[in-house]
């Protein structure tokens, strides 16, 4: 089966848009949705019903450190995440903070895993910034593929069977078979707020047959999505760091 | 985890085991055969039990990654590969033969010999680093050859691909490879950069021609570290008769720091396929090695010799392409002719690295007899050289970087096209042919090389301007020829 992965959508419609067209169009099918629905971005409604709908036909969903933010203040997070977050909440139905608090921190699969942060504490939000943040995680599950995002930049770690780590900076487009003599770590780009310096949304097909997987790239509109950012009178910078992917 | 056993005659994912052929320390290949596979075939299956050294493992899991993404004729095909949950390996496409390993009883070879081995290797190269693959264990034993003659690269485990983990990168504090072949650069832990290929083609050139080993033998690490301050002995100091121009080729493809050496496999195999346009510089007169000052300027300045980020290697492939002009001497006009000069110029000025071809094709008739002297008594063949050279002169280039050709052929479209094919030029620069009424005639030599050719092709047309001038000079001549 061909799965496509989405991390980090941040309520950016014409990103995620974009993602799923691109998915659809190359024989995603089932969506895996790793959290971070929301905050950052002007479309936080849409995001949402759109995922709840693909939840109803089969998708899985975890909960990422923004959506457990519109439900509990006590989240900690910088002054402008902190901004669109309480923007968030005002705009938000009860149905869709309530989906958003019932979604699990942690969901398995098969042979994988799915988590918004990594995998030894979800609960903490760590993030994953080196091979010893990603042995951590991967020694914490049995998974053969443990999938997260929260960094906001692609990464491909590896443990083999002596516990011997690898990194990698994955080349879009170009699928990498994940060996079954060793376990993986596959830590997803953002779709809606790419941080690695190029601004087109990405996101992650995993072929479970094949066991390969392909890190994509998909240009949007992203003028439109800053200009909503603007319109909503979010902080400034969260429009313009879409433009630069940083 | 139940494992098959490997024996002859067990089947594993419908191949059949045969005999084993070869027992070696990483690996065991048996010969296998499938239904639907007419070819003939290896399987190779790593040694994973208790004790074995774990680099076995990490390097069969790169052949598994590595080897079905090749293709090509300087690779064995690859047929499927078994993962460690049930039984582990490879099919390769079997390569008759022996590897160059089997010569080494030969040495020293005859440097024509070595020079058209190296070039073929040279060629197998430039086509692996083109798909992303660095070998980094380019040695006799890696290197095998088809009945048809081209090179065959063998055994991947140590291999680095641009675009896939490098499961090697960290596993092993200490380089693995071959010590006598391997580049100064991966004893600092470099993986990336397709040069040491060269280095060790560069070993292999030396110890082939001289019998020799340039760095010896030694196999700890304190020995092998030598090589990144202490050069070989110039192979002129073991062989009188050593041909300057080999000697140039050879010490360019060991020079310790990467930049110094060719900058891609192309570029190297060019330079075999052409021995008497080699540029010699003074590496090509040297009799001994380097003073003492020097080598302990290069082992206290480790500046020079620091590891560098990671490396793209398309980025560094498509930074020093093999760039050729086509230039019609005879009837191009001046300003085609400066046209041509300016788009050169325009590309050589991007890419530092790029060298130019500068082609005239000296046409013979189809039934005339041809004389290789013209009315005045001077050689053809050698005037069109000098103007090339002249042609070129403005372009100010380092002469490693340039070379001229004069080719003689019934169809200048064939001649260039099979130039290009031969030495891997990447990019051909052509003149529009401006005279409509032969174009007519004969057909245009630069829309038959823009349609057949397997690079990029640009077609250059003199400004408007002074196009438009002669034109209007061909229709005076010919009045009754349509304006194209």
């Amino acid at each position: 089966m061909l799965l496509a992965v989405f991390a980090d959508i941040h309520a950016n419609r014409q990103a995620f848009s974009a993602c799923l067209d691109f998915a659809r169009a190359h024989g995603a099918e089932r969506m895996i949705c790793l959290g971070d629905y929301v905050g950052y971005g002007a479309d936080p409604e849409w995001t949402i019903e759109t995922v709840m709908g693909l939840v109803d036909s089969g998708a899985m969903a975890v909960r990422g450190n923004h959506d457990n933010a519109v439900g509990s203040a006590a989240e900690s997070m910088n002054a402008q995440a902190q901004a669109a977050i309480e923007w968030t909440r005002g705009r938000l139905s009860a149905p869709q903070r309530g989906f958003l608090a019932e979604l699990p921190l942690i969901l398995h699969e098969e042979d994988r895993l799915y988590v918004h942060s990594e995998a030894s504490h979800p609960a903490k939000w760590r993030y994953v910034q080196d091979s010893s943040d990603a042995a951590r995680s991967i020694a914490a599950t049995p998974a053969h593929v443990t999938f997260c995002g929260h960094i906001h930049q692609p990464a491909l770690y590896s443990m083999s069977s002596a516990a011997k780590m690898t990194s990698f900076v994955p080349t879009s487009g170009v699928p990498v078979q994940l060996l079954g003599g060793r376990r993986w770590l596959a830590v997803l780009g953002s779709v809606g707020q790419p941080r690695d310096g190029n601004p087109a949304a990405s996101f992650a097909m995993y072929d479970t047959g094949s066991r390969e997987i392909t890190y994509c790239r998909v240009p949007y509109d992203v003028e439109t999505a800053a200009t909503r950012i603007r319109e909503n009178g979010l902080p400034r910078w969260l429009a313009d760091r879409l433009l630069i992917g940083r | 985890m139940v494992k098959p056993s490997i024996e002859a005659g067990a089947e594993i994912d419908r191949f059949t085991i045969g005999e084993c052929v070869h027992r070696g320390g990483m690996a065991t290949l048996w010969s296998v055969t499938h239904p639907d596979i007419a070819v003939p075939l290896l399987m190779k299956i790593p040694r994973v039990s208790e004790g074995e050294d774990p680099a076995a493992i990490v390097s069969f899991e790169m052949e598994q990654m590595i080897m079905p993404r090749l293709s090509g004729p300087h690779v064995p095909a690859c047929y499927g590969t078994g993962d460690f949950a049930r039984q582990p390996y490879v099919v390769l496409e079997r390569i008759p033969g022996k590897t160059l390993y089997g010569r080494l009883g030969d040495l020293p070879l005859s440097f024509e010999e070595t020079r058209t081995i190296a070039g073929k290797i040279a060629v197998a190269l430039a086509d692996l680093h083109r798909q992303n693959v660095i070998h980094q264990d380019i040695k006799p034993s890696s290197v095998m050859f088809r009945p048809s003659g081209e090179a065959v690269l063998i055994d991947f485990g140590l291999s680095h691909h641009n675009q896939l983990p490098d499961l090697l990168q960290e596993e092993f504090r200490l380089p693995y490879g071959t010590a006598p072949y391997m580049a100064p650069e991966r004893l600092l832990g470099v993986r990336d950069d397709p040069r040491s290929d060269l280095f060790s083609l560069g070993v292999l050139l030396y110890f082939f021609t001289t019998g020799v080993r340039p760095f010896g033998e030694a196999e700890t690490m304190r020995g092998m570290r030598r090589r990144l301050w202490r050069d070989p002995h110039p192979p002129r100091e073991l062989r009188a008769d050593y041909p300057p121009w080999l000697q140039e080729i050879v010490l360019r493809c060991l020079e310790i720091e990467p930049v110094w050496r060719y900058p891609s496999a192309s570029q190297l195999a060019f330079d075999l396929g052409h021995p008497d346009q080699v540029k010699l510089t003074a590496r090509s007169e040297r009799l001994a090695r380097d003073p003492i000052s020097t080598v302990w300027r290069r082992r206290f300045n480790r500046g020079l010799t620091q590891p560098k980020p990671k490396a793209d290697l398309a980025a560094q492939l498509a930074s020093c392409p093999i760039l050729a002009v086509a230039l019609d001497t005879a009837e191009g006009s001046e300003a085609l002719n400066e046209a041509l000069r300016v788009t050169a110029q325009r590309i050589l000025a991007t890419l530092p690295s790029a060298r130019l071809a500068c082609l005239n094709v000296l046409k013979l008739g189809r039934v005339t007899i041809d004389r290789t002297l013209d009315e005045q008594g001077n050689n053809k063949h050698i005037d069109r050289m000098v103007t090339l050279k002249h042609w070129a002169s403005p372009l100010k280039l380092d002469e490693s970087r340039l070379t001229v050709h004069v080719l003689e052929a019934i169809d200048p479209a064939a001649a260039i096209l099979e130039f290009a094919d031969v030495n891997h030029v990447d990019h051909i620069v052509i003149g529009a042919r401006q005279n409509s009424f032969v174009r007519s005639l004969l057909g245009s030599v630069s829309s038959k090389v823009a349609a057949e050719a397997a690079c990029t092709v640009t077609v250059v047309r003199p400004p408007r301007r002074a196009a438009l001038r002669e034109q209007e000079i061909a229709s005076s001549k010919n009045p009754d020829q349509v304006k194209v």
